[in-house]
């Protein structure tokens, strides 16, 4: 293994993505593996790479990590994006959940039935106007600081930036009755790491389109 | 507040069990409230006590702590159940992220149609037997130690603990061929916290019933059914 992480997913954002913005937002370079077949799924799990079958699998320091959370959670820790202390550590872990519960609802939305799209999208639309973007407008006005916790970056400033532009794609004009969220999104884009991987030729992955769904669907059938 | 950890969820295992398992497991004694009615749901709404407008919510240490992963993060890592380093606790959030996944499973079960429930029942064992517990069988096998991580009890014994007992309900004999992991059950069992967890009279919820469905639906204003696996 070279010294750098190496991730292997689909070329697509899915569950992966939240990892590959955590690198980078923490300046960490790293590999991508990208399954394209379901043979070279099956020979991932034949040979005992994926502990649960399953990917995202990270391998770094050593070991091949699955389960996005604990991947995260390492990655942060490792980076210093985890809070100072205990109560720091359940914040950011408050916030990354509650932001992560919107997050899945735009991972599962490609995969929803034509028929459900218009609902799905809307329930997008509604929590995170009325039950996320809420939480975390109140949290910076009340403190005044620019990052969520302690007064310093961290893991939950990172997935909130994510949220906020995934669901700007579907919904444009989202932020428009957070004032507050605004002025965090222009900051969280003006940070160096951060500013870089929001150019082209990162590896930020697109929205999934049609291909993306189709490949999916193939590789674990 | 006082100085016991106070948990706010209805009369029933839900997201809640894991919990209560973790604090009892860690010998911490806990008080409960437990909410029957849609007036109390929005009395805790409106007083602004749930972050996200949802339970599990915990009174604990002068926070107001929701997200059930949150909690039981927090709990782990204050009662020492979360590993010596950073490499263990990876360790250990990946086991729990297993027997979490299997958990699922079986939380959603409940709230199933009935021709959806036996179909969900067979998703829930064959996953069982053939991703979770082979993973969990081989790293008891592979390290010959009593517990899953680091020669030290930690949260992800009790979160397989409590995975292996649910699954059981299902098909009580689906330990059948797994040696490490009935000695595992046996080992677990007899630790004076989660021995006194098992007994009768303890916070330990039973399975969930018509009654615990009702309550939820009537609360949550969930009057659908969730899709099975």
């Amino acid at each position: 293994m070279s010294g750098k992480s190496r991730l292997t997913y689909l070329n697509g954002r899915g569950r992966m993505e939240s990892i590959r913005w955590l690198l980078a937002a923490a300046g960490v370079e790293f590999e991508e593996v990208y399954l394209e077949t379901k043979e070279q799924y099956d020979k991932l799990i034949k040979d005992g790479f994926l502990l649960f079958q399953q990917v995202p699998l990270v391998e770094i320091d050593g070991m091949k990590m699955v389960q996005t959370r604990a991947i995260m959670s390492y990655i942060a820790g490792k980076y210093n994006l985890h809070g100072k202390d205990l109560k720091e550590r359940a914040l950011i872990d408050m916030y990354v959940e509650g932001v992560s519960d919107l997050m899945q609802m735009i991972l599962m939305f490609p995969f929803s039935p034509p028929d459900a799209k218009e609902k799905n999208l809307e329930s997008i639309k509604e929590r995170a106007t009325n039950r996320y973007f809420p939480v975390f407008e109140k949290v910076l006005k009340q403190h005044g600081q620019d990052f969520l916790v302690g007064n310093k970056f961290s893991w939950a400033d990172v997935m909130l930036m994510e949220a906020i532009l995934a669901v700007e794609e579907k919904v444009p004009a989202v932020l428009s009755g957070f004032p507050q969220l605004q002025v965090f999104k222009t900051k969280m884009s003006n940070m160096p790491t951060i500013k870089k991987f929001l150019q082209p030729g990162s590896p930020r992955k697109p929205p999934p389109d049609a291909h993306y769904v189709e490949t999916v669907l193939k590789v674990f059938k | 507040m006082s100085t016991k950890p106070k948990l706010y969820y209805f009369d029933g295992r839900g997201k809640m069990e894991s919990i209560r398992w973790l604090l009892a497991a860690a010998g911490v004694e806990f008080e409960e409230e437990f909410l029957e009615t849609r007036d109390q749901y929005e009395k805790l709404l409106q007083g602004g006590s749930l972050l996200f407008q949802q339970v599990p919510m915990v009174e604990i240490d002068g926070m107001r702590m929701v997200q059930t992963r949150a909690i039981l993060s927090y709990i782990a890592a204050k009662y020492n159940l979360y590993g010596k380093d950073l490499k263990e606790r990876a360790l250990i959030d990946m086991y729990v992220g297993g027997t979490d996944d299997l958990m699922g499973f079986i939380l959603m079960f409940p709230f199933l149609s009935a021709e959806d429930k036996e179909k969900q029942c067979a998703f829930i064992v064959q996953k069982a037997t053939s991703r979770y517990f082979p993973v969990y069988e081989k790293v008891l096998k592979d390290h010959g130690q009593d517990f899953l991580v680091g020669s030290n009890f930690s949260w992800a014994d009790v979160h397989l603990l409590e995975a292996i007992l649910m699954v059981e309900e299902k098909k009580s004999d689906v330990l059948s061929g797994f040696p490490q992991l009935q000695a595992f059950k046996a080992r677990i069992s007899s630790i004076p916290t989660i021995k006194k967890f098992l007994e009768p009279g303890s916070q330990r919820k039973p399975v969930p019933d018509d009654k615990f469905v009702e309550t939820v639906r009537r609360v949550l204003r969930m009057y659908y059914d969730l899709k099975a696996n």
